[in-house]
């Protein structure tokens, strides 16, 4: 029996979901409002809502002081880059674990997850003589196969996931239809696991974006992405609110846009297909 | 043409036999029912002959060839699935001609064909739309047409009405009956509903625990089943058994009497009992009748409406000439 649903309880429910929703939300909004008043008005005390003289001034100073695009052109080549070559790994692996599994199957996925709990900070020391001895230090090429390999095992896994929701059966139906392996891969499956694949695509693009640790600790100057461009901001010289925010919200906005047109795809990716 | 013998195929999973040794053979244009209680074997003897499965042993010929290792898109047969199994992302009409595009047809000749498959399924009007717009029996229809489209040697169903409501079933079950008549193809369906099978074989063959029972046409296995089982499985409502001394008069370790051959008479009879429940269907009457010394109610079908209550008197009288006789191991007594 479905739950009587009255006027009240409706009423109730939405202002709970967007009391949350706004909670959620109110650190991000803060960042962008702050961002526009000046170092003065930002550390004020009572906190300025609103009302305060909008000026585009940090932003100016911000672009000034700092290369805005290098620093993105990083962003997108890392994390776009990261991305791709992740995906290319992890579609055949989660492929054969999801249509030709093993005994071993659920054991490997479990050591690739757990892999992501070790703390980072562990393997900090020796990853770091690696970069040295191979000379990739602060390079994006060293900086793009780390962030792919911290991600690797959610792409895995997601992809697994993905290609799991796909019925047996179908595969079955094509292959009495005729189809080969090439045509059923071609025809059947690639266009069944896309969605999946896209979400997935999505998602680590945005992990892989916000990454912090790596991209702070192997990067100085050539090829330091917006993360880093955000850290130069908080610096211990003096307090620099305002011009953080700016550079907060200048490194946030392409991430957050990209969010925004991709909602449907990324609460799908995100549910990791637990929702059909 | 499609004629197919298995010659003493077994299949294991694992360790598991669940086809022991088995041989079968199924003559060209025949409509074969496999038919059995759910985990006999019945679907995973359907996808050996496909080829969805390998065969542990033994050997498959389709039309004299062996294809016992021929791969299921080379073996010239079509499936229908429970599930349906159509491709989401492509509309019916991609759906249909999707068999007809592995084999190569030009992009007219896979409309004609579409076309001409709709319209005996009452498609046409469908034909733009995705599967995920359709309702079951549509559905149904589809993965149908896509199994004709391609005029297969013989057509595989697996269980394929039983996602359909109970009168969508009925008339998919004629449409399939329909169809057969049309293409005199060969046809082999799997079902665990009996009535499918009475009403839609040429040959049913029984499976129980992957060994087959008995084959035989809806009629044979009526009226001269060849053990306990096969006796107790074909049929609707299930035929009655007694043993004990009930069985011992006629000289069997356990007697089978289907409910539409017992009469019922307040007065008199061989059997007194009382009525349990009973059920008014208007055309008939089904009466669940406790005796003495027998642990299950004795199920009676009465032709027109018998007026009789819970807790009533009845005797009960067996039709002599239709009671089936069955020694201590359950096979039939000639």
């Amino acid at each position: 029996m479905a739950r009587a649903v009255t006027t009240r309880r409706k009423a109730l429910n939405t202002l709970i979901a967007w009391s949350i929703g706004l909670l959620i939300f109110f650190p991000i909004l803060w960042t962008i409002l702050t961002s526009f008043k000046t170092e003065a008005q930002a550390i004020n005390d009572p906190p300025l809502f609103l009302f305060f003289d909008w000026t585009l001034e940090n932003y100016a100073v911000v672009q000034e002081r700092s290369d805005y695009m290098r620093f993105l052109w990083n962003s997108v080549i890392i994390a776009g880059g990261s991305t791709v070559i992740g995906i290319l790994i992890a579609v055949p692996a989660a492929w054969s674990m999801a249509f030709v599994p093993s005994k071993r199957t659920k054991d490997i996925l479990l050591w690739m997850l757990s892999t992501k709990m070790l703390p980072a900070v562990g393997v900090l020391y020796p990853i770091y003589l690696l970069f040295i001895e191979l000379g990739l230090l602060d390079t994006r090429v060293g900086l793009t196969i780390v962030l792919m390999l911290i991600n690797l095992p959610i792409i895995v896994w997601m992809l697994y996931t993905y290609f799991k929701e796909i019925p047996g059966e179908i595969l079955e139906a094509a292959r009495m239809d005729g189809a080969a392996l090439k045509e059923e891969i071609l025809y059947i499956l690639t266009p069944m696991a896309v969605p999946g694949i896209a979400s997935t695509l999505l998602l680590n693009i945005i992990l892989a974006w916000n990454e912090a640790f790596w991209t702070l600790n192997l990067t100085a100057a050539k090829a330091a992405p917006l993360t880093a461009f955000i850290a130069s901001y908080s610096s211990p010289e003096g307090l620099f609110y305002a011009k953080l925010s700016a550079a907060s919200t200048m490194a946030i906005a392409p991430i957050l846009i990209l969010g925004w047109f991709s909602q449907k795809q990324l609460v799908r990716g995100l549910t990791f297909g637990a929702v059909k | 043409m499609g004629q197919i013998t298995l010659k003493q195929i077994t299949k294991n999973f694992g360790d598991v036999q669940v086809i022991p040794p088995l041989d079968l053979r199924i003559d060209d244009g025949e409509f074969v029912v496999f038919v059995g209680p759910s985990g006999c074997g019945k679907s995973t003897l359907l996808r050996l002959i496909a080829g969805l499965e390998d065969v542990t042993s033994g050997a498959i010929t389709i039309d004299d060839r062996d294809a016992t290792e021929v791969p299921p898109a080379k073996r010239g047969l079509a499936m229908v699935f429970q599930s349906y199994a159509l491709y989401p992302h492509m509309s019916v009409r991609k759906n249909i001609a999707f068999p007809l595009r592995m084999a190569g047809l030009d992009k007219a000749a896979q409309n004609a064909k579409v076309d001409a498959a709709a319209k005996v399924l009452n498609l046409t009007d469908y034909l733009d739309r995705r599967p995920g717009q359709l309702s079951g029996g549509q559905r149904q229809r589809v993965a149908i047409g896509r199994a004709i489209v391609r005029e297969p040697d013989a057509f595989l169903f697996d269980e394929p009405l039983s996602n359909l409501d109970a009168a969508l079933r009925v008339n998919m079950r004629l449409e399939i009956s329909e169809l057969h008549q049309t293409l005199k193809t060969t046809m082999i369906y799997v079902t665990h509903d009996q009535v499918e099978a009475m009403t839609m074989a040429d040959k049913i063959v029984v499976l129980q625990a992957g060994v087959i029972e008995q084959v035989g046409s809806p009629l044979e296995l009526y009226h001269t089943p060849r053990n306990k089982f096969v006796a107790g499985f074909i049929g609707s409502p299930k035929m009655n058994f007694l043993a004990g001394e009930y069985a011992a008069g006629y000289g069997a370790a356990t007697i089978g009497v289907r409910p539409e051959h017992i009469s019922v008479s307040s007065s008199e009879g061989a059997w007194p009992g009382k009525v349990g429940v009973s059920e008014h269907l208007g055309s008939d009457t089904f009466l669940y009748v406790d005796i003495d010394g027998v642990d299950e109610p004795i199920t009676v079908r009465s032709s027109g409406e018998i007026s009789a209550r819970h807790g009533d008197n009845i005797y009960l009288t067996p039709d002599v000439s239709k009671i089936h006789r069955f020694d201590n191991q359950d096979l039939r007594i000639a």
